[in-house]
């Protein structure tokens, strides 16, 4: 067993030499704590001599005051820890483990809890060379168990360790091990698993997890423990295609101009000719370069640099593969996406796509079916919740070299990232190429008024801004949109000053004049709406009429009448513009208020008194608006 | 024929891409030298993985004033062996304030001088992304943190926010104020530490092996008198035993172990020999239940 290794004690250079030889293995364990998962990873930590005499302590008092087994150990305390955790509002989503024995390093991941159970999973199966499926011997395969099966599948797992556990409790029957081996294989069949081992075990007594037990005579097939120290990784991914996802360009001086990245599969040797995407310029290796010497082949898994013989111009993100053997170059793919965040994936929404070493924007153009993770039955769908899984349509702003994820992991595996908050919403694998219609993107997404406002998540609007020269239209309306900017929001202002000087220096203020002003200013802020835009417009616009006409350009919900109510008086106090002093000297005709009418609004959307309030305070008063009527959603509105 | 790459190798690899990545994408990352033997195991990747050129960051060390005097010897010669820039951070206002463990308390001391040391370090220079030694096997704490791991600008960890990790796609885009702690060696675990300190011949403070050092005994555990800061109680002489450390830290609140390992192999076979954890010798950890936790919340690394 683990550690237990008699060199330790009488010859510690020896067994340091050994050890050094040790391979590694990740595996992932899915199950419910039902299932005995806890215990199983807890025994596992335990007879590998991976616990402490501290801990032990701890686990044995723990096991008396709370566990579940009497005055045995309970081993799923050792591995939950969650229960204080969960006290204090911690969601677990996954925990890495790790223990090793003499022959190999394990890292286990554990995704505890039903809750976010998908994404936790995936998370988990990742990385994961082999999964482990736990169930419970009196039950057989459940829901549960297609569930795991899927997403094991999905995440690209090939091998499975069928774990029936609780075999105690159903008398070692060899007839019930064979019916849940052959039910799981019936069903499993479509997974694409290459190898599934069926272990009868009961990891509270310990049975056939590190030893073969003698309660189970009739099993012939491996341990557990015996299993994972003893199972091939790696092969595939070494005898697949060469690919080398550049990361890091390597320029010490002007002498030396290397190619630093992490093998993602295949080999390479010193003088093959290699080909990088998605350039398709061509060379051969020169060097390849590590810290403890030049190598003269690499394999998958290797951090190395490489030095070609010829200079040609790659960067991070570029793919440097074999020449015979490139990956498929694409802008447009089908793929897998699992969602993983609260605000649901829209089609047409943009979102920056993360994939070997390279960062580029694009969006799902088409949600073509969600896939039910328990029934695995497909279901047409608007958009993706938190979880669900989906087969859609992607498109790029720019073309990358990539593989098909059954192919490659590595460079078919693709992370999702939201441009506002730039958190990660959601992961993919592609299944293959778009290839026939190069324009499916555009055909699929119409770029419209709801497409635009989309990309810049939010509900396109005027606040038309009406009221008294000096009322404070243009200094509420700057706040307004400065409070609008600081959110992230998309604005622009239209007022006097901007329009008068250029758009509309031909108009005067007779009243004709006023109207084709506002009808201007009107056509303009309806354009600026399709753009996308929320804008503010600073008129006087004096007459009920022109703000009605503004109103029906309008659709539904996008006018939003903003009355700037003060009283001439004050407005002739504050003559910001000196306007009012002329007026009374009859230097300017037609003047709103003296001597041209204006026309209160009757049902202002928002109505705000300067005269009882400053203009921070009006500004909050339209902000509130906004927030209260939906117009400040973060994943805008004004769609299906 | 298959390459079988040792779990090592493994590890060192994935350790590389994750520091390439950060080289790539930050925009002034930094590596946190704590001198201890993660620190020098991360080091030494770090060397690796930009090889032929020297690592695109420097080390920053945030000095406590109490560190082990050969900590601080150590740190300077490694620095200038590799040819690499260390920024040293005090912080100079406790040293001032006469903040210390012995007067202070380990609590007050560990946040005076290391925490809030380390969040006016990041913020004098800027620094986007920080490297750390940190492993997940350390503590519960650790085992759910990410290997990129976001900071807000006040350096606070939100442990229910985190963003998913998957494959080896890092997603090291952050907001503005926001910054990355980033942990390498996340899939490591001690006895690998030791493995790869062995292999690779990886210098390290000789305080991780034995010899005979003055110590006295403070609540059961033995610390040692590495300068005459360490107030004597009455009749209380420092007494010679051949001790041990198995973490590197401020001197009076790291625990030494009785030992005869004066070699790396002995220490090692000691290690796998040995019953009780490794963060045992470190004060630190005792001082609440979930102690480990709520500093990282509050802004240590």
């Amino acid at each position: 067993m683990a550690h237990q290794s008699d060199l330790i004690a009488e010859d510690i250079a020896a067994y340091l030499k050994a050890q050094e030889e040790k391979s590694m293995l990740r595996f992932i364990t899915c199950g419910s704590v039902d299932d005995g998962k806890s215990t199983l990873i807890g025994r596992l930590l335990y007879d590998s001599k991976l616990i402490f005499e501290d801990q032990l302590n701890a686990l044995e008092a723990d096991s008396k005051k709370m566990g579940t087994q009497g005055q045995e150990i309970d081993f799923a305390l050792l591995v939950d820890g969650l229960a204080a955790e969960r006290e204090q509002g911690i969601t677990i989503d996954v925990a890495y483990r790790f223990f090793s024995t003499d022959k190999r390093k394990f890292i286990v991941a554990d995704t505890p809890g039903h809750e976010q159970y998908t994404r936790n999973m995936a998370t988990g199966a990742s990385t994961a060379d082999v999964a482990i499926l736990l169930i419970d011997a009196r039950r057989g395969v459940l829901t549960q168990t297609r569930r795991h099966s899927f997403i094991c599948s999905l995440l690209g797992i090939k091998r499975i360790v069928l774990a029936v556990n609780k075999m105690d409790l159903v008398d070692y029957s060899q007839d019930v091990l064979n019916e849940i081996d052959a039910d799981y294989r019936a069903f499993a069949k479509d997974f694409g698993f290459e190898d599934i081992v069926t272990i009868p075990l009961s990891a509270l007594k310990g049975d056939n997890i590190i030893e073969s037990s003698d309660a189970t005579p009739w099993y012939e097939g491996p341990s557990l423990m015996h299993y994972l120290e003893n199972v091939q990784v790696g092969d595939a991914r070494q005898a697949a295609d060469f690919r080398l996802p550049v990361q890091w360009v390597n320029r010490p001086n002007l002498d030396f101009r290397g190619f630093s990245g992490t093998v993602a599969s295949g080999t390479i040797k010193v003088g093959d000719p290699i080909k990088a995407l998605p350039s398709a310029q061509e060379s051969r290796v020169k060097s390849i370069v590590t810290y403890d010497g030049d190598l003269d082949e690499a394999v998958a898994g290797e951090a190395i640099t490489l030095t070609l013989e010829d200079e040609i111009d790659i960067s991070r993100g570029d793919i440097i593969a074999g020449k015979d053997h490139p990956p498929e170059v694409a802008d447009q793919f089908e793929a897998k996406i699992i969602w993983m965040h609260d605000d649901a994936m829209l089609p047409g929404r943009p979102y920056l796509f993360k994939t070997a070493n390279k960062i580029i924007p694009g969006a799902v153009t088409d949600l073509k079916h969600k896939i039910n993770v328990n029934t695995l039955a497909k279901a047409a769908a608007k958009q993706l919740e938190l979880n669900e899984i989906g087969v859609c349509n992607i498109g790029l702003d720019s073309r990358i070299a990539f593989d098909a994820y059954g192919d490659n992991k590595e460079t078919g595996a693709f992370i999702i990232i939201d441009r506002l908050t730039n958190t990660t919403v959601g992961v993919g694998m592609i299944d293959f190429a778009l290839r026939r219609a190069s324009n499916i993107h555009w055909q699929a997404l119409d770029v419209n008024k709801n497409a635009r406002a989309d990309q810049k998540h939010q509900r396109p609007a005027v606040l038309w801004f009406t009221g008294l020269s000096g009322s404070g239209k243009s200094t509420i309306a700057n706040i307004v949109e400065k409070r609008l900017f600081a959110r992230g929001r998309h604005t622009y202002t239209l007022d006097g000053d901007n329009v008068r000087h250029g758009l509309n220096q031909d108009l005067g203020f007779t009243d004709a004049d006023r109207v084709e002003n506002i009808r201007r200013v009107g056509e303009v802020a309806k354009l600026m709406v399709d753009a996308g835009l929320m804008v503010m417009t600073s008129f006087i616009s004096p007459f009920r009429a022109e703000r009605r006409m503004v109103h029906d350009l309008m659709a539904e919900g996008e006018f939003i009448e903003v009355f700037v109510d003060t009283p001439i008086e004050v407005c002739a106090e504050r003559d910001p513009k000196g306007l009012y002093k002329k007026a009374q000297a009859g230097e300017i005709k037609n003047f709103t208020g003296y001597d041209s009418p204006y026309e209160e609004p009757e049902r202002a959307a928002i109505h705000v008194k300067t005269a009882e309030a400053d203009a921070e305070t009006c500004a909050d008063q339209i902000i509130d608006y906004l927030e209260e009527n939906g117009y400040l959603n973060a994943n805008g509105g004004n769609r299906d | 024929m298959t390459k079988t790459l040792t779990h090592l190798k493994r590890l060192e690899a994935e350790s590389i891409q994750i520091m390439r990545e950060v080289a790539a994408e930050a925009e002034n990352p930094v590596m946190l030298y704590s001198v201890g033997k993660d620190s020098a195991v991360m080091l030494h990747v770090a060397m690796k993985a930009f090889y032929p050129s020297k690592p695109p960051f420097p080390l920053l060390h945030v000095d406590t004033t109490w560190k082990f005097r050969e900590m601080i010897a150590f740190r300077d010669k490694m620095a200038k062996d590799l040819g690499l820039e260390l920024l040293v951070h005090i912080n100079e206002e406790g040293v001032k304030a006469g903040v210390g463990p012995f007067t202070h308390g380990s609590a007050t001391h560990t946040d005076i001088m290391k925490t809030q040391a380390l969040k006016a370090a990041l913020d004098k220079y800027g620094f986007d992304a920080a490297f750390g030694g940190a492993r997940r096997d350390e503590e519960k704490s650790r085992a759910k943190e990410r290997v990129f791991s976001f900071r807000s600008a006040q350096h606070r960890w939100d442990p229910k926010n985190q963003r998913p990790e998957l494959w080896n796609l890092y997603n090291a885009r952050k907001n503005p104020g926001e910054s990355i702690r980033v942990f390498p060696m996340s899939n490591w675990t001690e006895l690998d530490i030791w493995q790869y300190i062995h292999l690779e011949n990886i210098p390290i403070p000789s305080l991780y092996l034995s010899k005979k050092r003055p110590v006295v005994e403070r609540d059961g555990q033995l610390f040692m008198v590495d300068d005459d800061r360490m107030p004597m109680e009455d009749g209380e002489e420092p007494m010679m035993k051949s001790v041990r450390f198995r973490t590197l830290g401020c001197y009076p609140l790291t625990g030494a172990v009785e030992s005869e390992a004066d070699t790396l192999e002995d220490v090692i076979q000691e290690m796998l020999l040995t019953t009780s954890s490794e963060r045992q010798g470190r004060v630190i950890d005792h001082d609440s239940a979930a102690s480990m936790e709520k500093k990282k919340q509050e802004g240590y690394f």
